[in-house]
């Protein structure tokens, strides 16, 4: 039992110690807005060269998806832009997107940061934040 | 006569069908829809490794998490083989799991436990082996380990192990009282992804004496009981995580007092087909040994 309440002190002291520490520095870690903009632009060029999804965009206007990918993530980094384009839901409605994509879509964007020096911890943080509009981009 | 009766009938419906089918050319072939079902859709480590049982998991907790690669369009398969290496005695496990549509796991896995120098002292004989076939299935419930990232929701799932070991003498000989069981489990995995932090609790009901090589239920204890599976993991890059297990065991034999096991491991994903696993595993008291502390080495592959 002194075992276990050992062991569980252990998993409550690893889980809360970073998120204590997470007090919203993601937007500078990531570089700041000119961060951001390399990890779009990067990510934005493997999701076209993917073929696993780049036929998705073909219709796409790849100029406005970036600029507006741009603000999207500074904004869910905790920077000071407002994300002024369509929500989750609709900008992917009829796309019919499934978890494999959702999925390529992250590997693309870790591959993109990975490209960048991004540490994997602060590629992580973004992530987390990114993880839960799966339930409005995927509907297939 | 009468197989060729109904047969031309049949025949005859396939070739009347046959332009139907032809006119839907652009429709990929049955074997490329087949071979598309392995989507390896998942991202990687979330199929995790196979623990010892066969199961999805780590290496002694089962996990909450579907094995292998498959979405929930797709299917993964994978195939695994296990050894531990412990003072006395060593174990080989090879098995086969198949995940589908990452809400359904179906494992199987072939256990050889050897004795060594143990068998011979126990009159047994140098090297005597038990063996054991376990059956399993897991059903995810609720949550995803990885998309629910903005609420405490863990994916949960609730499964079996039926295990069948072969040698019903022997453990009716040390005071075991059965050679065939079933676990029960229910797992709960959550991936703190803003923490890189993978946490898993499970709890098992279960009669089996050291995983069930020495069987079911016993002389001094011949019921369920539950036990704690828990293990917790950090992810140091998208290929490699370090992490330690523990988990509790009954001491149903009044012939050894069993213990609980931990350990401490590394898991290495070459990418999404292949998988390695090492670990500093303690299993404390197995029948007339103390100590049984060693190396655990386990290999999955994939589709």
């Amino acid at each position: 039992m002194k075992q276990m309440l050992r062991i569980c002190a252990f998993a409550g002291t690893l889980a809360i110690a970073p998120a204590v520490a997470d007090e919203d520095t993601l937007f500078a870690d990531l570089g700041g807005q000119k961060g951001i903009d390399r990890i779009v632009e990067k990510s934005v060029d493997n999701y076209l060269a993917d073929p696993r999804i780049g036929a998705i965009f073909d219709e796409s206007n790849i100029e406005r998806i970036r600029a507006q990918l741009k603000d999207h993530f500074c904004m869910v980094a905790g920077g000071p832009c407002k994300y002024a384009g369509h929500s989750m839901s609709d900008a992917h409605r009829g796309l019919h997107l499934t978890n494999a994509n959702f999925n390529a879509l992250v590997e693309d964007l870790q591959s993109a940061m990975d490209f960048l020096g991004v540490p994997f911890i602060t590629q992580n943080r973004l992530l987390a934040r990114l993880a839960p509009m799966q339930h409005d981009v995927v509907t297939r | 006569m009468r197989s060729t009766l109904f047969g031309l009938p049949l025949a005859a419906g396939l070739l009347f069908c046959a332009p139907v089918f032809a006119q839907d050319a652009p429709q990929p072939s049955l074997w490329r829809r087949g071979a598309d079902l392995f989507d390896q859709g998942k991202l990687l480590a979330t199929g995790g490794v196979s623990q010892v049982e066969g199961a999805g998991g780590g290496g002694l907790a089962n996990w909450a998490l579907i094995s292998g690669y498959g979405t929930d369009n797709g299917i993964g398969l994978n195939g695994h083989y296990t050894y531990v290496g412990l003072p006395d005695y060593h174990l080989h496990t090879m098995g086969v799991a198949v995940g589908l549509f990452d809400r359904l796991e179906l494992s199987y896995a072939w256990q050889e436990f050897n004795t060594r120098s143990v068998g011979a002292a126990l009159g047994l004989g140098q090297g005597y082996t038990f063996h054991q076939n376990i059956f399993g299935a897991k059903l995810k419930l609720v949550g995803d380990i990885v998309y629910d990232q903005d609420s405490w929701m863990p994916q949960i799932s609730i499964g079996l192990q039926h295990k069948e070991n072969d040698r019903g003498a022997v453990i009716a000989f040390v005071g075991g009282k059965g050679s065939v069981g079933t676990d029960f489990y229910l797992a709960a995995s959550k991936l703190f992804l803003a923490q890189s932090v993978l946490a898993n609790v499970t709890l098992r009901e279960t009669k089996a004496n050291q995983f069930g090589i020495l069987g079911f239920g016993g002389d001094k204890y011949d019921d369920y009981s539950t036990q704690v599976e828990t293990s917790l993991a950090y992810l140091f890059s998208k290929d490699f995580a370090l992490g330690a297990e523990f988990r509790t065991k009954p001491s149903n034999l009044s012939i050894a007092k069993e213990q609980n096991g931990w350990d401490i491991f590394a898991a290495y994903f070459l990418n999404k087909n292949l998988s390695l696993t090492a670990a500093y595993v303690d299993l404390g008291n197995i029948v007339i040994r103390n100590h049984q502390r060693g190396a655990y080495v386990s290999l999955q592959a994939g589709l």
